[in-house]
């Protein structure tokens, strides 16, 4: 028999005439979560989507779906026809299956019909079932209140039984809130802040600045890498990466060296405002906290942000690098960002950079810059990569 | 332009003919030299006369080279093996080394270390050359095993190891003696049996072999424990099925490299290397051993106001790959070389220094090339120094 899994997706509810927009997505995302894993079939009920695929990529699946923004919570599944004899079986079958852990004592029933032309109410099944169960394993107990396994009876179209529910990823469906252009670093914060817009439901695309031979092959590799891991969450990811040795070593010849790295960041923004204006991206997405660096104090922001004509979303402004690092390890990005390779973004970094700088100095040292000139040939040199799980 | 290469400390193109040797070896005879029938006996005549080959390179009779996966497997067998009895007993002593060994015998000193033992690290001078009297004074009738590098690999620093033989074996209480001549092997005169040494660690792919296949020298006499136990391949030393296509790659590449040495050209293509830089580049100094007295194929050199990193990537983009440091530490944590330091290089230089390195592939034109690259990058990095 498949497996099936049950899928329940939160925020999308209160969407009401866009429901079925928001349902669309998130089936879009689930099936391309699992599109190399078999014949997978999605199906949709009021509330909940059922996943059926083969019994053995179960585990996998799971594993995958748990990483699909959109979706609050998922239960592995067993499935039968709507016939009492049928259920009474599935459900020994199952709770056979669960008490092999051997860590339960008791348990409850969980009956529920989505279909009211069933036969019996959800009471009554609760107690034919649970005289079943208790028949059939007379150690057991059972515990309304505190139970150690719940077992979980829903009559739809067919029957669905289940013990287990894990916590989904939340949030909404990747690629239903639109789609925002990332400033990808390669260092711990920046694929953060890029997975946390993507659990809002914004689709990602990436920048990425690389200064060869200043920055190394390496560097480079290791932004590849880090795309690959987001995807899990974030789905297809298109990394556009742009030369930036010209602009810095401009800037460091004709700019003061303690406006290095304001500068050049407001490079960046507008760099990546255009590539995100010509891929349909509304938004900028960078991993700045406030007060982190000296180009991050409120100053430093201000300044950067000037250069800005589109949002720009600093998810993790308000966060500590502590907190900030343990959301890298748990999306896995955290050993990739921690290789030692140096970015553009530290290799031109003066001794003293300024912490409260003031726009109109920046401003008079980038007139002795071709900015538009600058910016040009950089979006020109732009090379693209597409990743997907 | 064809790519300059000059990192061949690192590692080496292979020979065309040991590639071809070994692949017709993987493909017709793929028998496992332990079976009875003709094929496995055939693979197993190829094996020895490859043993022979790399015995013969060392002036040793065949039955001291027992074959490894490469050089950090023959230095960890080597030292553990000859430490596991005292270990496994509980017991601990004294063991020497020096300050600018691989991290395949420094690691291995630091866990015996926490194991209990006593270390003594013998610093180097200026030249990355250690100090016989120190080493005569750290003797101690409780010293186990001293192990001292031939050639350095960042460096070039070769040390007196036919001293350091002799002062071993004049020792009351002979300690053993490993030597990891990885970056000598095949190409200076190397005698273990006549220098006292016990153990020495070789590799394949450091002399124009395959790479994942090397040696330990075990001098007769000496007991090695196993430190994975098997089929009691090797003598019983090193289990596993023997790597028959790799091992005939070693073997040829001894005998290659015994025929065609080495030193006269790289020692050439070094010095017209230093000649041109000295012509053209200011600010820079040649770490360790002087020109001669260093290693033929290993040239260190440092240049103040530049970030070895950034010359080796905007070398790499102009087609000349070298390296900073050694190839082993590079991926790691950036940190200024343990060697450099330990031969008291200056900061400002040890941040800028390159590794160069070179082979018999490499020819006059090919460095002049490479120094005209080297002027123009150096000149361009130090435009762009972090201050």
């Amino acid at each position: 028999m498949d497996s099936v899994i049950l899928l329940r997706y939160g925020e999308i509810h209160l969407k009401g005439l866009n429901r079925p927009f928001f349902e669309g997505c998130l089936v879009k995302n689930i099936k391309a979560a699992l599109k190399d894993i078999g014949p997978v079939a999605v199906i949709t009920a009021r509330g909940r989507f059922f996943v059926e695929c083969p019994q053995e990529h179960a585990e996998e699946a799971m594993a995958r779906l748990s990483r699909v923004f959109g979706l609050i919570s998922l239960s592995p599944a067993m499935v039968c026809e709507r016939d009492m004899p049928a259920i009474e079986k599935m459900a020994v079958e199952l709770m056979e299956e669960r008490l092999k852990r051997g860590d339960a004592e008791t348990f409850r029933m969980s009956c529920r019909r989505a279909d009211k032309q069933f036969g019996m109410d959800s009471m009554e099944m609760n107690r034919h079932l649970g005289g079943v169960i208790l028949n059939a394993f007379p150690a057991l107990k059972v515990n309304l209140d505190d139970a150690d396994i719940d077992l979980h009876v829903e009559v739809r179209e067919q029957v669905y039984l289940y013990t287990e529910t894990i916590q989904g990823a939340g949030g909404m469906p990747v690629g239903s809130g639109g789609k925002a252009m990332l400033l990808l670093s390669g260092g711990i914060d920046s694929p953060v802040a890029g997975g946390m817009m993507a659990k809002r439901g914004l689709g990602i695309e990436g920048v990425h600045f690389h200064s060869a031979p200043y920055t190394s092959e390496r560097a480079r590799e290791k932004v590849y890498d880090l795309c690959r891991r987001l995807t899990p969450w974030c789905g297809t990811i298109r990394l556009h990466v742009a030369p930036f040795t010209e602009i810095q070593e401009s800037i460091y010849q004709q700019c003061p060296h303690e406006e290095l790295v304001l500068i050049m960041r407001r490079f960046m923004m507008r760099i990546a405002q255009r590539v995100a204006e010509a891929n349909g991206a509304g938004a900028l997405v960078t991993g700045e906290s406030v007060g982190q660096v000296a180009s991050q104090t409120l100053e430093s922001i201000t300044v950067t942000n000037d250069v800005a004509e589109m949002p720009v979303f600093r998810p993790l402004i308000g966060l500590d690098k502590v907190e900030i690092m343990d959301i890298a390890r748990r999306i896995d990005t955290y050993e990739t960002s921690i290789q030692p390779y140096e970015d553009c973004c530290t290799i031109f970094t003066p001794k003293h950079p300024l912490t409260r700088p003031n726009l109109d100095r920046i401003l008079r040292s980038e007139e002795k810059l071709d900015i538009e000139g600058l910016v040009g040939r950089a979006i020109e040199g732009i090379e693209v990569m597409d990743f997907s799980r | 332009m064809k790519p300059v290469y000059l990192d061949n400390a690192a590692t080496t193109a292979v020979d065309p003919s040991i590639i071809e040797d070994m692949d017709r070896c993987m493909g017709h005879v793929y028998g496992n030299p332990s079976s009875v029938h003709h094929m496995g006996i055939e693979a197993e005549r190829l094996m020895e006369r490859a043993r022979t080959n790399t015995a013969d390179a060392l002036g040793a009779k065949s039955d001291t080279v027992i074959f490894t996966s490469g050089g950090t497997e023959a230095n960890n067998l080597a030292i553990r093996g000859a430490l596991s009895d005292l270990i496994d007993k509980g017991k601990t002593g004294h063991i020497i080394t020096t300050a600018i060994e691989h991290p395949s015998v420094g690691r291995v000193f630091d866990w015996l270390e926490n194991k209990g033992f006593d270390v003594t690290r013998l610093s180097v001078n200026e030249r990355g050359i250690i100090d016989l009297d120190a080493l005569k004074r750290a003797l101690r009738p409780d010293t186990k095993i001293v192990s001292i590098m031939h050639v350095n690999n960042e460096i070039g620093s070769i040390q007196p190891l036919e001293a350091i033989g002799a002062i071993i074996q004049n020792a009351p209480k002979r300690p053993l003696l490993h030597v990891d001549a990885v970056q000598s092997f095949g190409k200076y005169p190397f005698a273990p049996e006549k220098w006292g040494v016990d153990l020495a660690s070789l590799s394949a792919h450091k002399i124009h072999g395959p790479k994942g296949v090397g040696a330990l020298y075990v001098r007769k006499g000496v007991r090695i424990i196993p430190q994975s136990l098997g089929g009691g391949h090797e003598g019983g030393i090193r289990s596993g099925t023997s790597n028959v296509p790799g091992i005939v790659g070693l073997g040829m590449a001894a005998e290659l490299a015994a025929a065609n040495p080495i030193a006269g050209h790289a020692m050439a293509l070094k010095k017209r290397f230093v000649e041109c830089i000295r012509d053209t580049i200011a600010d820079f100094r040649i770490n360790g051993p002087g020109i001669e007295e260093g290693a033929a194929h290993i040239l260190n050199i440092g240049f103040a106001s530049v970030k070895g990193e950034v010359l080796a990537n905007m070398l790499s983009q102009q087609g000349v790959y070298v390296s900073t440091g050694s190839a082993c530490s590079q991926r790691k944590k950036p940190h200024a070389s343990y060697v450099l330091q330990a031969i008291g290089a200056p900061g400002d230089y040890i941040d800028g220094s390159i590794r160069v390195s070179f082979s018999r592939y490499n020819t006059m034109e090919e460095i002049e090339k490479s120094v005209e690259i080297l002027k123009y990058c150096v000149g361009k990095a130090r435009m762009f120094v972090r201050r």
